[in-house]
């Protein structure tokens, strides 16, 4: 009885589950199956689910009306770029923070986290004023400046909650062992950093990738990413429904597939069991 | 060569001071034991030694050489830590061979002394496994051939058996001991076990508050404590103090007899008198808990079986040879 009741238990929370994520998942769903409808089609009430004039004449318009490439190309440089940039900033930052911190560690984190709590918008007439005094407007390298910085406390916390749970043992056996602070870096502290490494960076190319308010703010066609070639098939002409959903699709893949393919890296942690 | 030697050796962590000048010397190839109540400072001698945490005052001779300046990892010492601290990415063989590797020795060497430490450890089964996959004994051996391997001037334990079940601590300790007779390498153990520091040690240093209370054989220790902590500290259970009059009459402020060094009457006239409060029968021993009225509590202890039970009114006879007499101040009188 006990077994069977367990049983149906977990068939109904696997239901839920399944029946949650479903919605969740629903309006990418939606936007992907309106991109292969004609714009008639795509806002037709009520909506056809599957059974449509299926058509990829969307995609080609959007490419031949607006470079999909070039707009991509700019996704990667500015999102890539950032994300490295913040990095290489944080890594040392956090290490220091977790490693040797002082009686004033708390306050600057506290600081840093504080800097995201002011919406950017309230910063964007000084910021637009700046950049253009400077030339920066609609250049990717203003916009992955911006996002780097943006990003930078999120990086740093993540990154400083990461080194903090490696137990200071294993480094102290590596320095009892005879290593110099250089190799074990290389070969205990890097190691065990990489999974928490790895999903920070991805994080990071996540937000960048998608980050809209900077990236539409300070570009128009040069430096302007993929966010901003979505943008433009929603304002100035209406509701072309479908190859604004064909635009989004395009947008989104790249990201998509590269958190589909490191998701199980990310998960799996490495420290289980080195300590006890 | 091991030879250790503390100078006068300080340690506070900003105002408060928690080793306050610990001297000590540590012949080479003997196994010291370092024991007292927690949060005595054990640990933090250890890693001053270790050179992990850096002294506040004082000199640490290893060979003759001050080293207080000297990083761990050219101080030639090795460590076995409490949590094991095994590197989760390297196989057992990676872990034990990490050492060496520093070292720089070519590939060969360092296969043939790894896998020369796991057979002494019986770990060449588990050569290349993770330490996830082996269990708490395992991963401490991994720890302690890690220690080994690099052939150091001394090891340096931090209560390496504590996180294993009761039996298995009983064999740890055994290997232990045996592999450092046979190496002959200068170690020192830090624990809280006084069963431990009585068995494995060589010289017992036994701190309190960050003073070394007393230095000496663990026999030493047992038969002419220092002080009053130390009477307190070492055997089990412990040892009866009594003060007052009794304790005048002996020329002493308190007066010390062991638990083992009572002899229990059943119905002398002369001695101790008491009723027994609790008595603990485990065959091979039996303790007495008696209610001595003004003396207070005092412990006995019979060596096997003895057929007395709470409410019994027993007389203890102290042995006269066995008192430990102490001054005012806790300070042994010896005669
Ligand atoms: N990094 C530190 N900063 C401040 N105080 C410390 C630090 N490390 C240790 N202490 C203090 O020093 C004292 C001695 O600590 P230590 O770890 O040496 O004790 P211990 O004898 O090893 O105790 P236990 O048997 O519980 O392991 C403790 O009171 C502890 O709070
Ligand atoms: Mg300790």
């Amino acid at each position: 009885m006990a077994r069977m009741a367990t049983t149906r238990r977990v068939a109904i929370s696997t239901a839920a589950a399944w029946l949650f994520g479903f919605l969740i998942f629903f309006p990418i769903l939606w936007m992907v199956l309106a991109s292969f409808k004609t714009e008639l089609e795509a806002f037709a009430i009520p909506p056809s689910f599957l059974f449509f004039h299926w058509t990829t004449e969307n995609y080609a318009t959007v490419q031949e009306r607006s470079d999909y490439f070039h707009h991509a190309m700019n996704s990667v440089i500015i999102a890539g770029g950032s994300t490295l940039i913040a990095l290489l900033i944080a890594i040392p930052a956090a290490w220091s923070m977790a490693f040797s911190p002082t009686k004033r560690t708390k306050d600057i984190l506290l600081w840093m986290l504080s800097t995201k709590m002011m919406p950017p918008v309230g910063v964007l007439v000084p910021i637009y004023l700046i950049y253009k005094s400077f030339g920066l407007l609609d250049s990717r390298i203003g916009l992955v400046f911006i996002l780097c910085l943006g990003n930078l406390p999120i990086v740093i916390w993540m990154l400083f909650t990461y080194f903090k749970e490696i137990p200071r043992d294993i480094l102290e056996a590596a320095r009892m062992d005879g290593a110099t602070i250089g190799r074990e870096l290389v070969y205990v502290l890097t190691p065990m950093a990489i999974p928490g490494l790895a999903s920070t960076l991805l994080l990071n190319l996540i937000l960048a990738w998608n980050e809209a308010f900077w990236t539409l703010n300070l570009s128009t066609s040069n430096a302007a990413p993929l966010t901003t070639f979505i943008a433009s098939y929603s304002s100035p002409e209406g509701l072309f429904w479908a190859k604004l959903s064909a635009a989004s699709t395009l947008a989104i893949a790249p990201i998509l597939v590269l958190g589909w393919f490191s998701q199980k890296q990310l998960v799996r942690g490495l420290t289980f069991g080195a300590v006890k | 060569m091991g030879q250790i030697t503390l100078q006068g050796v300080q340690k506070s962590f900003g105002p408060v001071h928690i080793i306050k000048g610990a001297d000590l010397d540590i012949a080479d190839g003997s196994f010291v034991v370092f024991v007292g109540p927690s949060g005595c400072g054990k640990t933090t001698l250890l890693r001053l030694i270790a050179g992990l945490e850096d002294v506040s005052g004082g000199k640490i001779l290893i060979d003759g050489k001050n080293v207080v300046d000297t990083p761990p990892a050219k101080r030639g010492l090795s460590m076995v830590f409490q949590s094991y601290a095994l590197y989760p990415h390297m196989s057992v063989r990676g872990n034990i061979g990490f050492g060496l590797k520093m070292a720089g020795l070519p590939k060969e060497e360092i296969n043939r002394k790894v896998e020369a430490a796991a057979a002494t450890l019986n770990l060449t089964p588990y050569l290349d496994r993770k330490p996830r996959e082996l269990s708490g004994g395992q991963r401490q051996r991994v720890a302690i051939g890690r220690a080994i391997v690099r052939e150091p001037k001394a090891f340096l334990f931090d209560e390496p058996l504590s996180n294993l079940d009761a039996a298995l601590r009983v064999q740890m300790r055994i290997e232990v001991t045996r592999l450092q007779k046979q190496l002959g390498t200068t170690a020192i153990y830090v624990t809280h076990d006084q069963v431990e520091a009585m068995t494995m040690a060589d010289k017992i240093v036994v701190l309190n508050g960050g003073k070394i209370e007393q230095y000496g054989s663990p026999l030493e220790l047992y038969e002419r404590p220092a002080n009053l902590f130390v009477a307190g500290f070492i055997g089990s259970p412990k040892m009866n103090f009594v003060t007052g009059e009794l304790a005048k009459q002996q020329g002493a402020a308190t007066i010390g007899v062991r638990p083992e060094h009572l002899k229990i009457e059943r119905d002398g006239a002369g001695g101790w008198q008491g009723t027994i409060a609790v008595a603990e029968h485990l065959g091979s021993d039996t303790f007495l808990y008696v209610d001595a009225g003004s003396l207070g509590m005092l412990t006995a202890r019979y060596i096997g079986e003895l057929s007395l039970h709470a409410g019994d009114r027993v007389s203890l006879v102290p042995d006269p040879a066995r008192i430990h007499r102490f001054d005012d101040g806790g300070k042994a009188l010896r005669s």
